[in-house]
């Protein structure tokens, strides 16, 4: 338990400590919010599909607990760059509790972004239908930003440079972001996008979000809340795993 | 105690071991043992394949074949075990920056599970020890390299290890704080019998501290023994002059692959 928690608690300075990153990741988001949602609000309302802001705001939240969770995952290229990950790597404790320590910290501190975000959001405009509510959302967010952490973790164990972190993000985040349903509505999409909705994960955390905090889903609670939990732990499966296998 | 130096139970035992990165033979079949609570040095050019045996044996590295036993544990397949018995100070920067000191070595205690009365202890004596007490609550970035480097050694004997390996310890260190290191080391190793595994540069360090010596070069061990053997075998009068002899005069370049790379990279994207 001592080293789970441990890891988890230098998670959480660190991400408290780098308050420029914190700002940062905030920016973001909000000024998608804002561009997004009133930019378009109108059109939203016109074709008939209600209050965009509603709609947008559990997919801004979800986007800005993505980016937090993958990039608190990715950590694992900076520890090995700067040393800390030997001092990890050659202590008398399993890879497993290292690694749930970390990826639990890392979700802990995506979650406590998502939760500024939502309060960001609700100042900017943004309504829930029920206060009660926000329990089942936290849950999503936790089990999104786990499933994201882990994923990072799970990548940045493999990588051996920087060189690929560009990469991890145009080629994984943006369109893990930008195909979900977290911008637009998932109904009478071409089939092709349709069925790419459908693989991509962070959907079913958009979905469920949305879901719990405004009432609208498409694939149903059930649905989400077994996709984004199995997901999770096969991911921490496969991440374990691979960090195991960590050589410096 | 005071008779361990005596004893013959081998605490480190190597036979033939092998270790090859795709086409670079780092190590090349090697077969060496240290007794419990002797001090044992490495000594090598760059390149020499100190640094692959070390990561070998403390688990950082699986070998390509040959065997390892460290205090009785295979470090491949007793990973656990092998790891509770040593502490490591190595050769490149292994602090979390963004932590304090005392952060670090608490960090350092919970993993290796030091009860938390001992651990504060021990933690308060050691950071004195290094001269960090006043600055133990100021984050490790702001430190110089000679401090985070004590700051490191510190961590290293936090759980008071069986086996201590040291990767090139003093590098960057001033004299005054060099000397210090190595008369704790030396005390540390008579009073507790901590068997030491260290690399160094440092000739004169070398031949003051270390029980008995292994030059290597090219992956391979070419001799081993006390300093005095070393200078009979070489018919030399210094251990600079026998390593001289045995190692030859030529410069060596340190195969510097994706891993400098990385790091300019790094340096180049900057810290967040």
């Amino acid at each position: 338990m001592g080293a789970i928690y441990i890891m988890w608690l230098r998670q959480l300075k660190r991400y408290w400590r780098s308050k420029p990153r914190m700002l940062g990741s905030l920016a973001q988001p909000l000024l998608f919010f804002v561009a997004l949602g009133f930019g378009l609000g109108p059109i939203f309302q016109k074709a008939g599909s209600g209050n965009y802001l509603e709609f947008l705001g559990p997919g801004i939240i979800t986007m800005s607990i993505l980016f937090t969770a993958m990039f608190a995952g990715i950590e694992v290229i900076w520890d090995r760059q700067f040393g800390f990950l030997k001092e990890t790597l050659v202590a008398p404790v399993s890879r497993f509790k290292i690694m749930l320590g970390r990826t639990l910290g890392g979700a802990t501190t995506a979650t406590l972004q998502g939760v500024v975000i939502l309060i960001l959001t609700f100042i900017i405009g943004f309504r829930i239908s029920n206060p009660w509510n926000l329990i089942p959302a936290l849950i999503f967010m936790f089990l999104t930003a786990m499933l994201f952490t882990a994923l990072g973790t799970a990548i940045a164990s493999k990588l051996e440079d920087m060189q690929a972190f560009p990469l991890i993000i145009n080629f994984l985040i943006m369109p893990i972001f930008f195909l979900s349903g977290a911008l637009f509505p998932l109904d009478n999409l071409p089939s092709i996008l349709t069925t790419i909705t459908r693989i991509n994960p962070l959907s079913y955390c958009v979905d469920g979000l949305r879901g719990t905090l405004t009432g609208v889903y498409n694939f149903g609670m059930g649905v989400d809340l077994l996709v984004v939990s199995v997901l999770s732990i096969i991911v921490l499966a496969i991440g374990s795993y691979v960090f195991s296998k960590t050589e410096v | 105690m005071v008779n361990e130096k005596k004893s013959t139970k081998k605490i480190i035992e190597v036979e033939n071991l092998v270790k090859n990165f795709e086409e670079i033979k780092a190590v090349k079949n090697i077969s060496f043992s240290v007794q419990a609570g002797e001090i044992f040095a490495f000594l090598g050019p760059n390149g020499a394949g100190k640094t692959t045996t070390i990561k070998m044996l403390t688990t950082l590295l699986h070998p390509t074949s040959g065997k390892l036993l460290i205090n009785g544990f295979d470090p491949v397949h007793q990973q656990s075990d092998a790891r509770a018995s040593f502490g490591i100070i190595f050769q490149d920067p292994s602090l979390d920056d963004e932590l304090t000191a005392l952060e670090n070595l608490e960090f350092h205690g919970v993993l290796y599970k030091v009860p938390k009365k001992i651990r504060r202890e021990r933690i308060n004596q050691l950071l004195k020890f290094v001269e960090l007490w006043d600055r133990r609550n100021d984050l490790v970035k702001h430190f110089s390299g000679g401090m985070k480097r004590r700051l490191e050694i510190a961590r290293g004997l936090l759980h008071h290890p069986k086996i201590l390996f040291l990767d090139e310890p003093t590098i960057g260190l001033d004299p005054q704080t060099r000397n210090h290191l190595w008369n704790y080391i030396k005390s540390l190793n008579e009073k507790e019998g901590m068997t030491v595994f260290l690399t160094t540069h440092y000739m004169e360090e070398a031949a003051k501290i270390a029980d008995r010596i292994a030059i290597i070069d090219h992956g391979k061990i070419i001799k081993q023994g006390t300093v005095s053997d070393l200078k009979k075998a070489t018919k030399t009068n210094s251990l600079e002059e026998a390593f001289l002899k045995l190692t030859g005069h030529s410069i060596r370049e340190e195969t510097a692959g994706a891993k400098e790379g990385f790091r300019a990279h790094a340096r180049a994207w900057g810290r967040r």
